[in-house]
């Protein structure tokens, strides 16, 4: 458990009716019966936090009843819920922030979670201010680590702050449940665990369509994909002001090609216009772990670090031996990205293709 | 017609530094600018008021300071601007902040009821993008986040189409006003101010707003009324270990590539055999 809280001299007694509150819950993000992966990785932390406090993991899942609904209640127990509560209405079909609000604002208030946490995604987001905001309660955004304060048992959130130079812990004071939202590919992927065995709650809150303001005309799935693939990529080389100029991103694109890599940027790099958002890694843009990530000529601001910092393998390239990215990669190359990435280009063309020729 | 659009004067991040060694933020010199975000949502506005007619109030709270905001959404064509300004808003959280910008925006529709607010996506300092979705729900609009396109809007039936980016796709929407929307970033080009605009905007007479003014209950702004606290803020530790730093034969981009590969291949064997694998199938 994490060092004794110490909230700047205020004062922090739960009062007695907030005693009640138990247990930690994920909001499970499913559109069109599929599971959003955060919700998986969500599962896995709320079981950690779960077992520090000595209580059960609950996993919210709303949509119409479906097969697709019941298979992923299943998959909740697998990664790592104890309770899920399966709360079903033909008018749940489509995320709509005003039901969606609504119904979770109830099923808060029966059962009462001491903890709820919420993918950092279009939906969990949207979701969660408007909840947050109709119980009254405190919602952490971004967290990039949680824990529990050992004095008080109450969540400490931490996220990074002032644009990512500086990281900070969060706390809730008297209110009940704390509400946190995570960014995906932040926390690891647990392990499903088909032995695990738990219980769902049906719940149908019997919402009126006619209530509802907000209708869905339609909904345009992406095509496939011309979006860059950052946050599940195995391999990605990355970009930073030190490449000079816009041309040479082609130096990076030619060794992501070679690779079968995807190519990253830091945020000044979208900010100048060298490349879109979909490619920015760091705070405001992606969290990616990936088994390989190559850092040319990026100076390791804590911004960017935050998004990269869980991959399995880093590889910073940078002209200054002081860089900061030096301080958490870990394999540096002090030298001329310019240089080096055509050199690397070439010399892992020329080993990949001997085996070819080999095999 | 009438819009508000919620604005945040934020320190340029990009120029934030961290005192070497206090380990502080030093905001000596660092210019304030609008959050970019909001200039998406602030520019949707500025359209609206083009196609069909409707009045723009630009609505900020912060330090006496962020009138320099406001006088610049002015001078890019918004009609009226109020600061919600009092050292008792001081310490709020995003719950207080709604709550405070809620009783402002309730202030305005007495005189003038307010038919869709605007706000950014996020703002570049806080991230949370907590403070629109607390609006909507306070004053009970419907919720429009992440929107990409408005299709239509019908001034006398007072119905809204719009497109929403969500994950895996794009939702079109119909719902009635009021409503708040958030735009996603690069949605549209923030214009070019108007000379006429600058003008005014440099006469204009500020409306300064207190919590008194708005009618916000004094224990539910500023630390009082945020249920969250900072409890700690720190540089992350630096890894245990540093980069190991690779060493090549010669000074070369060659002898430093080769030195690489070996490494990347030394610390991650399955890595080097599953992309060998990738080239022998060709892809």
């Amino acid at each position: 458990m994490s060092e004794p809280s110490k909230p700047q001299g205020r004062k922090f007694q739960l009062p007695e009716h907030l005693k009640i509150y138990k247990n930690v819950w994920v909001i499970v993000e499913q559109e069109r019966g599929i599971v959003h992966s955060v919700s998986l990785e969500l599962l896995g932390e709320a079981r950690k936090l779960a077992d520090k406090l000595g209580v059960e993991v609950g996993a919210v899942v709303l949509g119409a009843e479906s097969p697709d609904l019941n298979r992923i209640c299943g998959d909740a127990i697998g990664y790592g819920a104890d309770i899920v509560y399966k709360v079903t209405d033909p008018a749940l079909a489509d995320y709509r922030t005003d039901p969606y609000c609504r119904v979770m604002t109830d099923v808060v208030n029966t059962h009462k979670p001491e903890i709820v946490l919420l993918g950092a995604t279009t939906l969990g987001r949207d979701l969660a201010g408007a909840i947050a905001t109709t119980l009254a309660t405190g919602l952490t955004a971004d967290c990039t680590e949680l824990d529990i304060y050992a004095d008080n048992r109450s969540l400490a959130a931490t996220r990074p702050t002032f644009g990512g130079t500086l990281l900070c812990t969060i706390q809730t004071l008297a209110y009940r449940p704390q509400m946190a939202t995570v960014r995906p590919r932040v926390m690891a992927m647990p392990e499903r665990d088909d032995a695990r065995i738990g219980r769902v709650i049906e719940i149908q809150p019997d919402l009126r369509e006619e209530d509802i303001v907000t209708k869905v005309l339609n909904f345009i799935a992406d095509r496939e994909q011309n979006e860059a693939q950052l946050a599940f990529a195995d391999i990605i080389v990355s970009a930073g002001k030190g490449l000079g100029k816009v041309e040479n991103m082609k130096l990076v694109f030619d060794l992501a090609k070679i690779l079968g890599a995807e190519v990253g940027v830091t945020r000044p790099l979208v900010q100048a216009g060298w490349a879109t958002n979909d490619r920015q890694v760091g705070q405001t843009g992606k969290t990616v772990r990936p088994k390989l990530y190559i850092a040319a000529g990026i100076s390791g601001a804590i911004q960017h670090r935050v998004g990269m910092e869980k991959s399995d393998l880093i590889l910073a390239i940078n002209t200054d031996p002081n860089a900061t990215i030096f301080d958490f990669a870990h394999l540096g190359l002090v030298g001329d990205a310019l240089k080096i990435l055509p050199a690397l280009t070439d010399a892992f063309g020329r080993r990949l293709s001997v085996n070819r020729m080999a095999g | 017609m009438h819009i508000v659009v919620c604005i945040k004067q934020v320190p340029d991040s990009a120029q934030i530094r961290i005192h070497p060694v206090t380990n502080t933020i030093m905001r000596q010199g660092v210019p304030a600018i609008i959050n970019p975000f909001d200039l998406f949502s602030l520019e949707e506005a500025l359209r609206l008021k083009d196609k069909v007619g409707a009045r723009v109030t630009v609505l900020t709270m912060g330090p006496p300071m962020a009138e320099t905001s406001l006088r610049k959404a002015l001078s890019l064509g918004a009609d009226d601007a109020v600061l919600l300004t009092d050292r008792k808003f001081a310490g709020s959280d995003t719950l207080a902040t709604s709550y405070a910008l809620t009783s402002a925006i309730q202030k305005l529709s007495e005189e003038d009821p307010v038919d869709i607010v605007f706000c950014g996506k996020q703002t570049v300092d806080g991230d949370t993008a907590q403070v629109g979705p607390g609006i909507a729900t306070r004053l009970g609009f419907e919720q429009l986040t992440y929107i990409t396109r408005i299709e239509d809007l019908n001034t006398a039936s007072k119905e809204i189409v719009v497109q929403r980016r969500s994950e895996g796709g794009v939702q079109v929407l119909k719902t009635k006003l009021p409503c708040m929307i958030t735009m996603l970033e690069g949605t549209n080009t923030i214009r070019f101010g108007k000379m006429d605009d600058l003008f005014r905007a440099a006469r204009y007479e500020l409306k300064t707003w207190s919590r008194d003014f708005t009618g916000a209950e004094e224990g539910r702004v500023g630390l009082k009324g945020s249920p969250t606290v900072v409890s700690k803020v720190f540089v992350p530790k630096p890894r245990a270990e540093k980069a190991k730093m690779i060493v090549a034969d010669a000074d070369t981009p060659d002898a430093m590539a080769a030195a690489a590969i070996d490494a990347i291949f030394a610390a991650q064997p399955k890595l080097a055999g599953d992309l060998l694998a990738r080239a022998a199938a060709g892809l």
